[in-house]
């Protein structure tokens, strides 16, 4: 019991309940959030510190032991991406403060921002799955929000489709929850895991892996990712850049968390298809990367490639390769949300989104262009930057385990990356520069900084690989081993 | 009693995805909203119908009703309340600022 492990959820949630109601003080509607946020981060190592060093940490709320209660388990895992998403949504908030307009900031943009992160970390840390539903929901609902937020065309277009593709997908995740419920009789994430255990991972419950497996692909953007493109060039820069940090990697926290915990008495088939479905998705997702030339498309088709690439890591289900997942999964939230974010810059000095009308940037604006430049390289996976330890340690799993398929695909996706993230790259930084200082229809005042914030956590990560091995291994040991986690929560079975 | 259960959700499950692929707002609002309650019915049709005494704790040594699902199911109402809530007040909302209320008009119409 650690009643400590509750914070993350609780201190962004009561930030956003108190500034619902001074929605006028836009200077205190900052403050706030930003103090929110850096003490959910602080919090968030001091427990990873604690979980390094005392194990899994668990809190029974209201005394209800598991499996009769409801429960939170703060494990390595999801520790660190609590960690990461505190670092992301600061960055992302610091990044809203000069661009987002004072409209927005009035109609609730802060608060709806916190309770995004609240349902991302109650998702994180939530210990069974229906809790998980309604984390999703939590969440889901204030991204509804967000992305309709300001109410202009294409966001109220992108808006629908969005939310019809989340019903749905919640619905199935009941129906999932529902069948789950009705074979096993428990919720509990833990406690499943041992009576699947017992029962065995029939046709019946693989049936249900691949339900939970179609709704959390559908959340993830993994294979069924038609309607990520839309969205999330939709809302403002801000926002789109949380949205492609966090969101679809809940979906993969999710996958991760059921494929390695519950449902793994199958890889042959679950983890079959998942390696089919990322390989499918990298490959899909890298054509539409290439073949478009708007920024905001190009880095919507990256998001998706990268879910392919962590789940690819799953999918190989051997130590090395899901060390390499997680390494991965963390330098993607924060590559992903600086690529928004730079982007949006990008954006709005041009302002437009095609790569064709616009050229020459880096004369007026040359720390913009080395950034993105940092960028690119460490989405490549180019050393010694923060992509590169997890690309080689999910190469190397899928060569141990023969999967040479997914290693060619991988590899491939790499150059998909590369070479449309270069694509933006040349086209704007390179060339003629006839947008003169004057002529720019936006400023970077103030936009640079989160950007360099983000930039710097990127580098680290990559130079300090050393740092943070023994964190990563310790969470890919927690879910190559289920009775760890187990035993953590369930201490009187 | 289970059998007619799961006949009215097939039904409701059919009446919900024909009403998702209209195109029509309102229609596709009612057909996600049809479909979680199909959902709700199904949970706790799952968790069995009623078979025992009110899960109140007596001290005597009778069987009681699976309380679980209904808990679930009343969270999973709410949470589908408020997203229909908000679905209706979007669609309103997109109906002023696009002009219509028909998803294949809305897909024509441009981005800037």
């Amino acid at each position: 019991m650690n009643n400590l492990v509750i914070l993350p959820l609780l201190i962004p949630l009561l930030a956003g309940i108190i500034l619902v109601i001074f929605r006028q003080n836009i200077l205190l509607q900052r403050w706030l959030s930003m103090v929110a946020i850096l003490s959910t981060g602080g919090v968030a190592s001091y427990l990873l510190q604690m979980v390094s060093d005392y194990g899994i940490q668990t809190l029974a709320i209201g005394g209800w032991e598991a499996p009769f209660g409801i429960i939170f388990v703060l494990d390595m895992f999801a520790g660190l991406l609590i960690l990461t998403t505190s670092i992301v949504s600061l960055g992302c908030i610091l990044y809203a403060f000069n661009s987002i307009g004072s409209e927005r900031e009035q109609f609730y943009f802060y608060p709806f921002m916190l309770f995004l992160i609240t349902g991302v970390n109650g998702s994180f840390l939530t210990g069974d799955i229906f809790n998980l539903f309604v984390c999703f929901e939590v969440m889901l609902i204030s991204s509804y929000v967000l992305i309709s937020l300001g109410g202009t065309k294409v966001q109220l277009r992108q808006s629908i489709k969005y939310i019809v593709i989340n019903i749905m997908s919640s619905t199935m995740f009941l129906l999932g929850i529902a069948y789950l419920y009705a074979i096993t009789g428990t919720l509990n994430l833990a406690h499943l895991s041992v009576r699947i255990a017992e029962v065995g991972q029939e046709g019946m419950l693989t049936t249900v892996a691949i339900l939970f497996l179609t709704v959390f692909s559908l959340k993830a953007a993994l294979f069924l990712y038609f309607w990520l493109p839309g969205s999330y060039g939709a809302p403002p820069t801000a926002i789109g850049a949380i949205f492609g940090a966090l969101l679809t990697k809940v979906g993969v926290y999710a996958l991760f968390r059921m494929f390695t915990l519950i449902f793994y008495h199958q890889p042959e088939i679950t983890h079959m298809l998942l390696g089919m479905m990322a390989a499918i998705t990298m490959i899909l997702g890298g054509l539409g990367a290439i073949c478009h030339w708007d920024i905001r498309k190009i880095i919507a088709y990256n998001v998706i490639i990268a879910v392919g690439f962590i789940v690819s890591g799953l999918a190989v289900f051997t130590a090395t390769a899901v060390t390499g997942g997680i390494y991965y999964l963390i330098h993607d939230m924060i590559g992903k949300a600086l690529l928004f974010l730079l982007g949006g810059t990008i954006i709005g000095i041009t302002g437009t989104g095609k790569l064709k009308e616009m050229s020459g940037l880096i004369r007026n604006h040359p720390l913009l262009g080395w950034m993105f430049f940092i960028t690119v390289l460490a989405l490549a996976g180019i050393p010694p930057l923060s992509g590169f330890i997890g690309k080689v340690l999910v190469i190397k799993g899928t060569m141990e385990m023969e999967f040479y398929w997914l290693t060619v695909v991988g590899l491939l996706s790499s150059l998909m990356v590369l070479y449309s993230v270069m694509k933006i790259f040349i086209n704007v930084f390179w060339g003629e520069t006839y947008l003169s200082k004057d002529k720019e229809k936006g400023t970077t005042y103030g936009l640079l900084f989160p950007c360099v914030l983000l930039t710097t956590v990127s580098i680290a990560l990559g130079l300090g690989v050393e740092g943070i091995t023994c964190y990563i291994e310790q969470a890919a040991n927690g879910l190559m081993n289920p009775d760890i986690y187990i035993k953590a929560v369930l201490k009187s079975i | 009693m289970e059998t007619l259960m799961a006949i009215l959700i097939g039904v409701l499950f059919t009446v919900g995805v024909y009403l998702l692929l209209s195109k029509n707002f309102l229609r596709i609002i009612l057909g996600t909203s049809i479909l979680a309650h199909g959902t709700h019915l199904l949970i706790i049709t799952m968790g069995g119908l009623k078979k025992g005494m009110p899960p109140i704790i007596s001290g005597k040594n009778v069987a009681y009703t699976d309380p679980l699902p209904q808990a679930l199911i009343l969270t999973a109402i709410v949470i589908n309340f408020a997203v229909t809530a908000l679905f209706l007040v979007l669609a309103y909302r997109s109906y002023q600022e696009l002009g219509t209320d028909n998803i294949e008009k809305i897909r024509s119409i441009a981005d800037e």
